[in-house]
């Protein structure tokens, strides 16, 4: 599935803004994605499999916080983080 | 060299040999949280950084080549999964190396207030369980409440140059505790030191001390700035002393930074700061000084030749440091983004880089 990589994390992916992904949940894209691009997971959730704070995964036009959510591969994923702060 | 930790990114500076003309390198991770960068002084190669980038996870970032480029830890400080308290690392705020007999082990405190170690140079880091799953560590570290601003802390690990199974930490808020087994086990050293915000101040834990420092050369003595003033133990007596009490009344004893030279056991650098009414933090009446003691704390000398008039800025825990050289080098970054130098030892000051972001951390490193 496609998937869409905000701007503090394209460090991680060669400053590609959408990458290819795989998993049946959030949870099992996101070790999917860190595989691919290490390190990239810890900095979208915690070590407890909470989603960070000011961290959004969209799963076409539908915010989720459940990493179990499930995913299909026609689906396509935004992961979002607030630029809020200063 | 300097190295330079701010809200919003890396500097690096080279004196040139007289200590006048500094080159800044950076930013480097503009943006990027930079809590603190330390130089390994056993290999004078490896460089350490702790980051926090916006609303992303915490982590540590490494260089071999004097900053020129940098890798991301493989597993940085973290938690074990299915924690029993569900704690995760907010941040690293701290960055210490170990013995100089443990090429590779670095220690990181985090908050909340809890201790990692390294032993492949930062490259994987496991939790110091010893004391981060003690039984009285959510007692001691009154979790999950926050205490400071930013975070409650674990900061100021020191390894004894004598043991390196013998360590010290500070917990903003919660106290400075000890390991003699190389962090195995734990217990509070805080016996003489006041935490007047309590409606008990005598406790066996609980104070707030901003920073503590063991000088090397005199591994018994440590001192600390505290919240509530500037103490000294001589070792293996386990009270402090208030030598901040010393200080004059005016300007009282309040700050974040205490600083040691190198060679004097006696002579260590604050930097006070307004602790009245609301904690302005700025200095005190808005008249930047530094303090110096050249006898234990027993007396403290006014260094301000150079500084400001007025400034409204503050000095963080971290953000104030001292060279090697003959006379020693002094140095402090402010919240407003100044670097100030003295290379007489505090006796005149001068800034060397201005228009910084908020300045987290200064450390010097012989390069």
């Amino acid at each position: 599935m496609r998937v869409r990589i905000p701007t503090p994390l394209r460090s991680y992916t060669d400053q590609r803004a959408w990458v290819e992904g795989k998993g049946t949940t959030v949870d099992e894209l996101l070790r999917d994605l860190d595989r691919a691009y290490p390190g990239m997971r810890f900095r979208i959730v915690d070590e407890q499999g909470r989603l960070r704070k000011h961290m959004k995964v969209w799963i076409n036009a539908d915010a989720v916080r459940d990493l179990s959510t499930p995913i299909d591969a026609s689906d396509e994923v935004t992961i979002m983080q607030a630029l809020s702060g200063g | 060299m300097l190295l330079i930790g701010t809200r919003k990114g890396a500097w690096l500076l080279r004196a040139d040999a007289d200590r006048r003309s500094w080159t800044p390198t950076g930013p480097i991770f503009l943006g990027q949280i930079i809590q603190h960068v330390v130089l390994d002084p056993r290999d004078h190669t490896t460089m350490l950084m702790a980051s926090r980038t916006g609303h992303l996870g915490p982590t540590v970032f490494r260089s071999t080549d004097m900053g020129a480029t940098w890798t991301e830890a493989t597993r940085p400080p973290a938690f074990a999964e299915g924690d029993a308290l569900e704690r995760s690392v907010g941040s690293v705020v701290w960055l210490s190396p170990g013995h100089s007999d443990e090429p590779g082990v670095w220690y990181a405190g985090a908050s909340p207030q809890c201790l990692f170690r390294t032993e492949d140079s930062g490259d994987t880091w496991e939790p110091v369980t010893g004391f981060n799953d003690h039984p009285m560590w959510q007692t001691w570290a009154d979790y999950p409440e926050d205490q400071t601003p930013d975070g409650s802390m674990l900061h100021s690990v020191i390894v004894d140059p004598r043991d390196p199974n013998h360590l010290y930490v500070g917990l903003s808020g919660g106290g400075v505790f000890e390991s003699v087994d190389r962090g195995a086990e734990w217990a509070p050293l805080n016996a003489g030191s006041k935490a007047d915000f309590f409606p008990d101040p005598d406790r066996e834990f609980g104070q707030d001390p901003h920073t503590v420092r063991l000088h090397p050369l005199r591994p018994d003595r440590l001192y600390q700035q505290n919240h509530c003033g500037i103490y000294k133990m001589e070792r293996p007596d386990g009270k402090w002393e208030r030598i901040g009490d010393n200080m004059p009344r005016d300007v009282g004893d309040i700050g974040f930074p205490i600083e040691l030279h190198p060679r004097d056991p006696d002579t260590a650098w604050v930097f006070p700061m307004d602790g009245t009414d609301v904690w302005p933090r700025t200095s005190p009446d808005g008249k930047p000084c530094v303090y110096v003691t050249r006898d234990a704390g027993a007396s403290w000398t006014r260094q301000d030749n150079g500084l400001p008039d007025r400034a409204w800025y503050t000095v963080k825990r971290q953000a104030m440091t001292v060279d090697s050289s003959d006379p020693v080098g002094v140095y402090f970054g402010t919240t407003s983004g100044e670097l100030w130098a003295s290379d007489d030892e505090g006796g005149s000051w001068r800034p060397i880089m201005e228009h910084l972001p908020e300045i987290y951390s200064v450390e010097h490193a012989d390069a």
